[in-house]
């Protein structure tokens, strides 16, 4: 019956299918289809679950369809010169990659998965190694168009990179793992390529790679990636510490040698085709279990952090973990039930450290939510805020333990 | 207007003399930094430190009577501005710098620190605090996360939303919450995004928690001039393309530059310039920043360049900024009352629209002075004129509008960094449609459902859908 009806209102082509666990999978191709869509779910009282490239999100979550981002693919506009793209969600991240070196122009981010839809990205919110030098999703947003549970369209932010107009939807949306709406398109800041791009690695025990790393910042020098990688991240046997230098040919000249000596230790350099692919391959490894984990912690807590997540869910020392030194970033990908999940939120939490349930089987994201620490009174928040956009629960997205 | 026993109330919550309730008194607070919007509150109270504001606004929730938050007063949109039914709400006085933390690049401060003060607080560490304002020696950081305020250095910088990592904020029925964690991560959606630019509708920040950035250890300024404007604006595309990323690129329009030069903050620009353009280039190592600046140097040179200063002393650099610095104090020579607009275009049409705002000039017969953010296609066409002449202000108020119109047919929008308050209110309907306003107008509701945080600002309640 939903398929029927999904066929009604958007044609033939509107329906891609039965999934594996039954669900018909509607890919609307434009905003408006989107919005009819989810106009009639919310007055149907059917809830809907969205879907990517369904490479991070395990297509699990129980609804009585499936939304998928598949038919809203493509460069919208590109502007070089100004800097800007705007991009469909359903695009894989890195065909958009590919698609802005033609033009010498690049996003500078760098989130774990392959083969990503952009949507995906921006409704996790996902930043790698790069978040060190260029900042977080929210950072190269400049706005994006959703279309909230009730099916209104909703278009914020611009095309310019400085924008005040307005309150700024573009965060709330960013990270929000698709609870208020389905984010049909994205307009992205762009940079020049840079010039020089090198990558420097040094191995040796967490610790001390962990001093060297703070030794690089207090230097004052910010590299473009500095990451405490485990020995899974980099299918070795022991932690590495990866640095990344991009800018022109003299400023990474110059910080190459800053960086040795701030650190007070010897690295290697990789050669670029090598450097490639050792950054891909940690970042395709995130994926290898079957959860992943953000935890944000100061840089002088990242021991506290790593300690507490080597506690709780790594007793073995074997999982994928990637700490973002500057950031204060921990990343976990491993495999781990819900009651050592909720037990190291509930300590972390005590230690201002917020963790995040960036991926995972849908027993544990329903059961811990994706959020589920929030602060006193802030949940009521966040609770009315997704009302308003999705009075009926259309989306099906457990953003943490709900009334 | 305010009933006696609210009065009374706030009295006793902050003292007496720090309840202005006098028409003398109230005068100071009838203007921001925008002088052609202008109210009078019906009280000002200034709480002394964040256990009395929360009275304060329990006080004011209590009797169901409006608050606008007031830093400094140096805004530019009428965004600080109550009226005689509201009490503005000033935060001059928790003005302390609780934590400055520099192994992790950060500081905790209340909302009445003036944002030149904690970069100097934070000097002494090799850090400072990136987003800077033209009014950073007055304002303070509570307005500059309410308005997500700018500044020449947010072009390699970003603005203030990049740089606020948690804020503590009363809502305005009193309650105290606390947004992001001490990292920047956030608990859930990110709330502390959404609060930043949302210029006093949700609620007062407490408590705010910002990122520092190392301060660059080398530094050149270039200033070039060139004949025509646009050549100005294709130097600034093609700087941009060449992979640099300058911390500010600064243009000055001929009449700024003669405005400039005849008033007492002379810089020495070539008064017969068509636009001088201000680049600085700065890092943490000598050498690379020398051959950055020798690379911008040849691309202005291609771009037409007439002359091209170039400093790296701090004292040189100083004087290259300076006319810079002081554009707006010397458009305020040029007439009593000064109008100074906001709106950002994509950087490629920076040529052509500058074109047409000289024609709109024409057309009004009026003089405009631009001044603008060029790497970020952030302008700042300046009208001086005197309000009391009721035809010139009326050509002033259509020019305005022409050139904000203009604006976003060119892709672009209303406001950069100053905010809607209200004075581009009435814009809004021009760059959302109807469900985009009424999507934010829920938001607001979820925030103050009794809209009595800062009401009758920034949304055009009659364009919201739903």
């Amino acid at each position: 019956m939903v398929a029927d009806k999904i066929r009604s209102l958007l044609g033939e082509h509107g329906l891609l299918g039965i999934d594996p666990l039954g669900l018909p999978v509607a890919a609307p191709a434009s905003d408006d289809e989107c919005a009819l869509l989810l106009r009639t779910a919310s007055s149907q009282s059917w809830t809907v679950r969205i879907e990517g490239s369904g490479t991070w999100i395990p297509r699990d979550a129980p609804a009585d369809l499936a939304l998928s981002t598949m038919r809203l693919k493509g460069i919208v506009d590109l502007s070089p010169p100004d800097m800007v793209v705007t991009v469909g969600s359903g695009t894989s991240w890195t065909e958009l990659q590919t698609s802005l070196a033609n033009d010498d122009v690049w996003v500078p981010l760098d989130p774990p998965g392959s083969e990503r839809s952009v949507g995906s990205v921006v409704a996790c919110a996902t930043a790698g190694p790069l978040r060190t030098g260029f900042g977080a999703i929210r950072d190269h947003l400049l706005g994006l168009t959703l279309v909230t549970g009730d099916g209104r369209i909703v278009r914020v932010g611009g095309r310019v990179v400085k924008n005040v107009a307005g309150y700024d939807i573009t965060k709330l949306a960013a990270g929000s793992f698709g609870a208020f709406g389905i984010i049909t398109s994205i307009n992205l800041r762009l940079r020049a390529v840079p010039r020089a791009d090198a990558t420097l690695i040094a191995r040796g025990t967490r610790d001390h790679l962990l001093d060297a790393a703070r030794g690089i910042l207090s230097s004052g020098y910010t590299p473009g990636a500095l990451e405490l990688l485990s020995p899974a991240a980099v299918a070795g046997t022991e932690w590495t510490l990866a640095v990344r230098l991009l800018g022109s040919h003299e400023a990474v000249a110059a910080e190459r040698s800053a960086v040795g000596a701030a650190a007070g230790m010897q690295f290697s350099s990789l050669e670029p085709s090598d450097a490639a692919e050792f950054w891909r391959d940690i970042l395709a490894r995130a994926t290898d279990a079957p959860s992943t984990l953000r935890l944000g912690a100061l840089t002088s807590s990242l021991d506290e952090a790593l300690d507490s997540i080597a506690h709780h869910l790594d007793e073995s020392c074997n999982d994928w973990i990637a700490a973002n030194v500057h950031a204060g970033v921990v990343r976990w990908s491993g495999d781990a039930g819900v009651n050592r999940i909720q037990l190291l939120r509930n300590v972390a939490a005590h230690s201002e450290m917020p963790i995040t349930i960036e991926r995972g089987p849908w027993s544990i994201r329903s059961e811990l939510g994706h959020f589920g620490a929030y602060r006193n009174g802030t949940d009521r928040l966040v609770y009315a805020l997704r009302n308003s956009f999705d009075p009926s629960r259309t989306l099906a997205i457990p953003l943490g333990r709900e009334p | 207007m305010i009933p006696p026993e609210a009065l009374a109330a706030l009295k006793a919550a902050v003292g007496p003399q720090w309840v202005k309730d006098a028409r003398a008194e109230l005068d100071t607070y009838a203007t921001d930094g925008l002088p052609t919007h202008g109210s009078l509150p019906g009280a000002a109270v200034i709480p002394g430190c964040k256990d009395e504001l929360l009275q304060v606004i329990r006080i004011l929730h209590h009797h169901r009577i409006p608050a606008v938050a007031r830093g400094a007063g140096t805004g530019l949109s009428g965004g600080a501005l109550a009226s005689s039914d509201a009490v503005l709400v000033v935060l001059t006085r928790l003005n302390r710098i609780l934590k400055i933390d520099a192994e992790n690049r950060r500081a905790v401060v209340e909302p009445g620190v003036v944002n030149a003060r904690l970069s100097a607080a934070a000097e002494p560490f090799g850090l400072h605090y990136a987003p800077d304002p033209s009014s950073q020696p007055a304002c303070t950081i509570g307005g500059n996360v309410a308005e997500n305020a700018g500044g020449p250095h947010c072009l390699k910088y970003g603005v203030t939303t990049n740089h606020i990592l948690a804020l503590e904020v009363v809502l305005p029925d009193g309650e105290l919450l606390s947004l992001g964690s001490p990292s920047g991560e956030p608990w859930g959606p990110d709330l502390v995004g959404l609060f930043v630019g949302s210029e006093g509708t949700f609620g007062i920040a407490t408590e705010i928690t910002v990122k520092l950035t190392p301060t660059p250890t080398a530094i050149r300024t270039l200033l070039a001039d060139f004949t025509l404007l646009r050549s100005a604006g294709q130097a600034v595309t093609s700087i941009i393309a060449a992979g640099s990323v300058p911390a500010a690129l600064e243009i000055l329009d001929h009449n700024t530059i003669a405005a400039v030069e005849a008033s007492i903050y002379r810089a020495g620009y070539p008064t017969d310039a068509g636009a001088v353009l201000l680049v600085e280039l700065d890092g943490m190592d000598e050498l690379a920043v020398e051959a950055e600046a020798r690379q911008v140097e040849d691309l202005l040179k291609s771009a037409g360049a007439r002359s091209i200063q170039l400093a790296s002393d701090p004292a040189k650099r100083e004087k290259l900024w300076h006319g810079r610095k002081k554009a707006f104090g010397a458009m305020g020579r040029l007439g009593s009352d000064l109008v100074v607009q906001d709106a950002v275009v994509p950087r490629s049409k920076l040529p052509d629209v500058l074109d047409q705002i000289g024609e709109i000039g024409k057309r009004y017969s009026i003089s405009i002075c631009n001044v603008f953010h060029a790497g970020d296609g952030n302008l700042h066409p300046n009208i001086a004129f005197d309000q009391t002449d009721p035809d010139l202000a009326e050509r002033v108020r259509r020019a305005s509008t022409d050139i904000v119109r203009l604006c976003i047919e060119a892709g672009g929008t209303i406001t950069g960094e100053h905010g809607v308050g209200t004075d581009k209110m009435h814009y809004m309907p021009l760059v959302y449609d109807a469900d985009t306003l009424g999507a934010m107008n829920r938001i607001r509701h979820v925030f103050d459902p009794l809209e009595l945080a800062n009401p009758g600002k920034v949304l055009p309640v009659h364009s919201c859908r739903g």
